[in-house]
């Protein structure tokens, strides 16, 4: 267990590392979600019913996921160079522990995410956005949750496909069906019972809706641990196969 | 150091099976420079990859560095280095900082880990560069970053897969020099590689392999002195058939092979059977084009047991 700790945090330390030599894209990340703040939220003011700092309750939540999602799910293009260099096999000839490799650098993804987060709700707040502290901290942990998740399942595919080539596409066809069945930019609440059917199996649906009890105040909301819950499990499921991709990865 | 027994592994590519090893059996000894020579998709690279853990063998055994390989490769990785083919750095870290991180990946604490880093950059005269980016390092320097990654943690055995494959001349020398100093540290090398005069010049004690199996082993001495005699090429410009059937009767003649539209005479003494080889030629009316006497090379070997010629193959 000390062990797995220590190569984790020694993995992590090297990713989060190279991460910073290249900030930018720590930045480039966040673009997105701030343009749709910026564009996209003023229109939400003129819909009755969600007008005020109400519209940023429910906007902001959305955004956050959706943001959790696009962050993450990509993380997967640099393994492909790292393999193809031999970075990765070079590793797995030591005896570093092979859940430490994964779990190193989801937590990179996690910590960026995190930190683009936090901004992003930063950034909100001349919008009209108010959220409490308690509920906030619960929807970071939702959002490292999906993180780990996102991250994890990026890797697995990277070393299953080992080219950056099917990846795209691959995760491109995923990404956007699970971005629209989330109600991300409206709630699913709107929709028709056989798009509501549908989207009640898809798990950021539950994370997007938590998040919005969450900052609707409600944290006590079945919502918020029915999400964490079923996130959390997932998480554990796809860690678990990603990292025993990472023992067999061969080229 | 290395044993292994019937070690086999097949791919399985669509619907066919390829089988890359087919059964090798080989000892290597402690402190030696081992080479496994062979034409490309012999098996090397693949054999290689079983002894160093990261391909798993269908059938048979191995013990590396006293570790059963089939039922301990945690604890075999622990003690060998694996060096890959390609270079194996990101471009955006220097040499040391790639250094003290391999040396923390086998469990050395950090400040020992900076001083081992410290003295490799020493050992392989790194020093000119070692604090700079990856990306700006030139072929010969990358390996030699390579090989001191692969060793940081002070293996008793490494692999070199192909060390020098893609270097020019001069550092293709230099890089001989880095592998017999770790053998002088009491390392045991044990690399594969395409080049003829590589294995000959470099290495203690070589495997041939070819299709799977390992067709010879031995000193290239040993190995050189199995095809016996001298061997005469000659340049008959497309009659090298008919040449080797004029010759091939001859007592001073033991075999003969036709390689790379030449013709390839084994015979027992060179400066005695060339004037009869000559006067046989001209007395048939067949031109002569070049030819040569030389002492049998490690390609003769391969010729001998393959009936190819390893340039070619």
């Amino acid at each position: 267990m000390y062990k797995l700790a220590r190569d984790t945090w020694l993995i992590f330390a090297r990713q989060m590392g190279l991460l910073l030599r290249n900030p930018v894209w720590v930045f480039v990340g966040l673009m997105q979600p701030l343009f749709f703040l910026l564009l996209f939220g003023p229109l939400l003011k003129g819909i009755p019913g969600l007008g005020g700092g109400n519209a940023y309750r429910i906007f902001i939540p959305g955004l956050l996921i959706q943001l959790a999602l696009f962050g993450t799910l990509f993380v997967g293009f640099p393994l492909v160079s790292e393999l193809r260099m031999g970075i990765i096999e070079r590793m797995r000839v030591t005896p570093v522990s092979r859940f430490a490799l994964l779990l190193g650098r989801a937590g990179t993804a996690t910590a960026m995410l995190l930190f683009q987060g936090l901004m992003l709700v930063v950034l909100a707040i001349p919008f009209g956005l108010r959220v409490q502290v308690g509920p906030l901290l619960l929807t970071l942990a939702l959002l490292a949750l999906i993180a780990v998740l996102c991250s994890s399942l990026s890797y697995g595919i990277a070393l299953w496909l080992k080219s950056e080539d099917a990846l795209a596409p691959l995760l491109n066809m995923v990404s956007l069906p699970v971005l629209l069945l989330a109600g991300i930019l409206l709630p699913m609440t709107y929709g028709p019972q056989w798009l509501r059917s549908i989207s009640a199996y898809n798990p950021f649906k539950w994370a997007v809706d938590a998040a919005r009890q969450l900052f609707a105040g409600h944290p006590g909301d079945g919502a918020v641990w029915k999400a964490l819950l079923i996130v959390g499990a997932l998480a554990a499921v796809v860690v678990t196969w990603a990292a025993r991709s990472f023992a067999r990865a061969v080229r | 150091m290395i044993e292994t027994k019937a070690l086999r592994k097949s791919f399985r590519s669509r619907k066919q099976t390829v089988e890359a090893v087919r059964g090798v059996d080989l000892v290597v000894r402690e402190g030696e420079i081992f080479g496994f020579l062979g034409p490309n998709g012999a098996g090397k690279t693949t054999t290689l990859r079983m002894l160093a853990t990261l391909v798993e063998p269908d059938g048979g055994q191995a013990t590396v560095a006293g570790v059963d390989l089939r039922r301990a490769p945690g604890e075999v990785r622990r003690r060998i280095g694996y060096v890959a083919q390609g270079g194996c750095t990101w471009d955006e870290v220097s040499a040391r900082e790639e250094l003290v991180m391999q040396a923390r990946l086998f469990g050395v604490h950090k400040s020992d880990a900076r001083r081992r880093a410290a003295s490799a950059i020493d050992a392989f005269q790194l020093a000119e560069f070692a604090d700079r980016h990856c990306k700006t390092y030139s072929g010969g320097q990358r390996r030699r970053v390579d090989i001191a990654l692969g060793v940081v943690h002070q293996p008793k055995i490494v692999f070199l897969d192909e060390p020098t494959t893609g270097l020019d001349p001069q550092s293709r020398v230099h890089m001989w020099d880095e592998v017999r100093r770790l053998r002088a540290e009491g390392m045991t090398v044990f690399l594969t590689t395409h080049y003829l005069e590589e294995a000959d010049a470099l290495c203690d004690r070589v495997a041939i392999m070819d299709y799977g199996e390992i067709v010879a082993e031995g000193t290239p001495d040993e190995l050189k002195r199995e095809v016996a005699g001298d061997v005469v090429t000659l340049g008959v410009n497309g009659s090298a058939a008919r040449a080797a059937e004029l010759l091939s009767t001859e007592p001073y003649v033991r075999a003969a092979e036709v390689a790379d539209e030449n013709l390839r005479l084994y015979v027992d003494d060179g400066a005695s059977s060339i004037p009869q080889i000559l006067r046989l030629l001209d007395g048939a009316g067949l031109p002569l084009g070049s030819i040569e006497l030389h002492r049998p090379s490690l390609d003769d070997v391969f010729l001998a047991r393959t009936g190819r010629s390893l340039r070619e193959a």
